[in-house]
């Protein structure tokens, strides 16, 4: 059992970091071994915001082995090198945790797999996300132990999608956290809530297509596949459509972009969703005291039907 | 099939005469006997007054704390009772098991109203998953929307949403009447047992799937049957009571039930009536 979260305001920013550590903290419950926010803030466009990881928290809970803490100094020396060798600057620099970095970079391409494909050569390192907006930022605890050690609530945005995590297939560490990051496209995450039942089967023909899965997290197919519909030229909705069908098991997901916020449901119903949509609002999560969290006023909400899909924009 | 033997010290239920025992073959019980009416104690049950009204806020309780209030409450004989700010909480007014008029001024979150025997209730705002599970008699009225597995293994009762619901509305149900003013989502009636569901608007896919017995009735569209879900002939009679539940259930009361579709079990896939356990197996 797992909870996710989000909401996009439309028109206009708001304090998306402080909201969406209020909705997932409702929701800690469904599972605090890890917590992950995928928060899109108000930017100028112009650089690329990484979130990367040189190595795993192993503190309490964690499944991740101990590491002598100089080897994450020395994979960000060659982080720094291979970002110089490619021509990309490094403007901004965040070392917010011993082993959780945030770089803002001007690098001028739009093509990130070769980018990526270089960074993530290094041994231990990870793209938690990559884009003009969004930011990724994942880490064993509950939603507030996370928010108040990335310093997220002051974080002002658009929209957001959040995961509270309750590990059954995978370890309790950041890389198995969500939300994932739909690589390599810029801006795209995805969170989930359910089991994957064939996704052995779909990541062997996505890796024979040439994506990347980091970690063995089931939901991590989700952003890969949607990635893979959207490399084909599908749009973010008719990818979400696909996957209906294409994914099997039972599940409900979020997928954001730069833009725009989407969810699908399972054919079968099998996992909860709560929605609420206003002209400038939609807030949804797994239980309605996610939404009440932001909105304690009496609202209508409903849960959507099966094989449902739908996408809002800002 | 077992020959169990009495055993000769009496239980404390049979001393106070809850049952007797015949335990050769079959079991045969007998639960209730008017004239032992006095030995009879429903645990948990208070003599309530309906003209005794109270309004309690739970915005700052626990649903433990806000469940123990009500039932507080009751023991001192409040027979309305009006809760406000429930604001999703989960598990609120379960466990209720005498006659009471309770409203809730706002939304629930899961398992709301659950294993209930004999409130009233109008909750005047949305329900999460499984609200009203194992109602066993009374009544619940939702104004806004439910989510799945609305009414699951309901025993008796009404219970009315105004809104759509989610998917396994009336999973497992066993008895009672499920009334829904909108559309409903896939897997309504799922092994349903028992008892009857009303859906005045569309429902999703596999609609009284696996169904044992019971009768579903549909006003609006259907994604798809279910296995051994079948049409059957809606009859005067049937459009009778639909009408006078639905008049009574304050919704649809125009509503046009001649043109209702009416679904029951094909009882294709067992036939309970006839075949013992061994050969239920040999069936398969």
């Amino acid at each position: 059992m797992c909870g996710i979260a989000g909401l996009i305001h439309r028109g206009r920013s708001s304090n998306v970091g402080s909201e969406l550590q209020g909705m997932l903290q409702a929701l800690k419950h469904r599972g605090e071994d890890s917590t992950g926010y995928a928060l899109y803030g108000d930017t100028d466009g112009k650089n690329f915001i990484m979130r990367f990881k040189v190595g795993e928290n192993v503190g309490e809970g964690s499944s991740s082995i101990m590491e002598d803490v100089s080897v994450y100094d020395e994979r960000k020396k060659i982080v720094d090198q291979t970002l110089s060798e490619m021509g990309a600057k490094i403007v901004k620099e965040e070392r917010v945790l011993p082993y959780s970095l945030r770089y803002e970079i001007d690098y001028d391409t739009k093509d990130l797999l070769e980018f990526s494909q270089k960074i993530e050569s290094i041994p231990g390192v990870e793209i938690l996300s990559m884009g003009k907006s969004l930011e990724v930022i994942k880490d064993l605890g509950n939603a507030k132990m996370v928010c108040d050690r990335y310093n997220l609530d002051k974080l002002v945005g658009t929209h957001a999608i959040g995961h509270a995590r309750m590990a059954t297939e995978s370890g309790v560490d950041i890389k198995s956290a969500h939300p994932f990051w739909g690589y390599p496209f810029s801006d795209v995450s995805v969170v989930h809530n359910g089991q994957l039942t064939n996704y052995w089967n779909n990541r062997r023909v996505l890796e024979n297509k040439g994506m990347r899965f980091m970690s063995e997290c089931d939901s991590e197919l989700i952003a890969v596949y949607i990635a893979q519909k959207m490399r084909e030229g599908a749009s973010l909705e008719e990818g979400m459509k696909e996957s209906l069908t294409g994914l099997d098991g039972v599940f409900t997901y979020f997928v954001a972009t730069k833009d725009s916020l989407g969810m699908a449901k399972d054919t079968m119903a099998a996992k909860p969703l709560v929605l609420y949509e206003s002209d400038d609002l939609v807030a949804m999560g797994s239980e309605e005291i996610a939404i009440r969290s932001v909105l304690p006023q009496e609202i209508d909400t409903y849960d959507p039907f099966d094989g449902e899909v739908k996408v809002w924009q800002i | 099939m077992a020959n169990l033997k009495t055993n000769e010290k009496k239980s404390k239920a049979q001393s106070m005469g809850m049952h007797t025992e015949v335990l050769t073959g079959r079991t045969q019980q007998k639960f209730f006997n008017p004239d032992e009416a006095e030995n009879f104690y429903y645990f948990g049950t208070y003599d309530v007054d309906f003209n005794k009204r109270t309004d309690l806020d739970v915005k700052d309780m626990t649903a433990p704390e806000a469940n123990k209030e009500i039932d507080n409450l009751m023991s001192q004989g409040y027979g309305t009772i009006v809760i406000k700010n429930p604001q999703g909480k989960h598990s609120l007014g379960v466990g209720i098991l005498n006659k009471l008029n309770l409203i809730f001024e706002g939304s629930l979150g899961y398992f709301g109203m659950g294993s209930c025997d004999g409130p009233i209730v109008r909750i005047n705002g949305r329900v999460g998953w499984s609200c009203a599970e194992n109602l066993m008699a009374g009544k619940v009225v939702i104004e806004k929307n439910a989510g799945s597995c609305f009414g699951a293994a309901i025993r008796g009762g009404d219970l009315i949403c105004k809104g759509s619901v989610g998917a396994r509305t009336g999973i497992d149900m066993k008895g009672g009447t499920i009334i829904i003013g909108g559309d409903a989502g896939a897997f309504t009636g799922f092994m349903m047992q028992r008892g009857r569901i009303i859906i005045l608007g569309d429902v999703g896919i596999n609609l009284g799937d696996s169904m044992y017995d019971g009768t579903i009735f549909v006003g609006g569209e259907i994604g798809s049957y279910g296995s051994d879900a079948v049409d059957a002939e809606l009859t005067s009679n049937d459009q009778n009571w639909l009408k006078r539940k639905l008049k009574v259930a304050e919704i649809g009361e125009n509503f046009d039930v001649s043109k209702m579709k009416k679904i029951v079990a094909g009882k294709k896939l067992w036939n309970y009536d006839n075949l013992e356990p061994t050969e239920k197996k040999g069936a398969i």
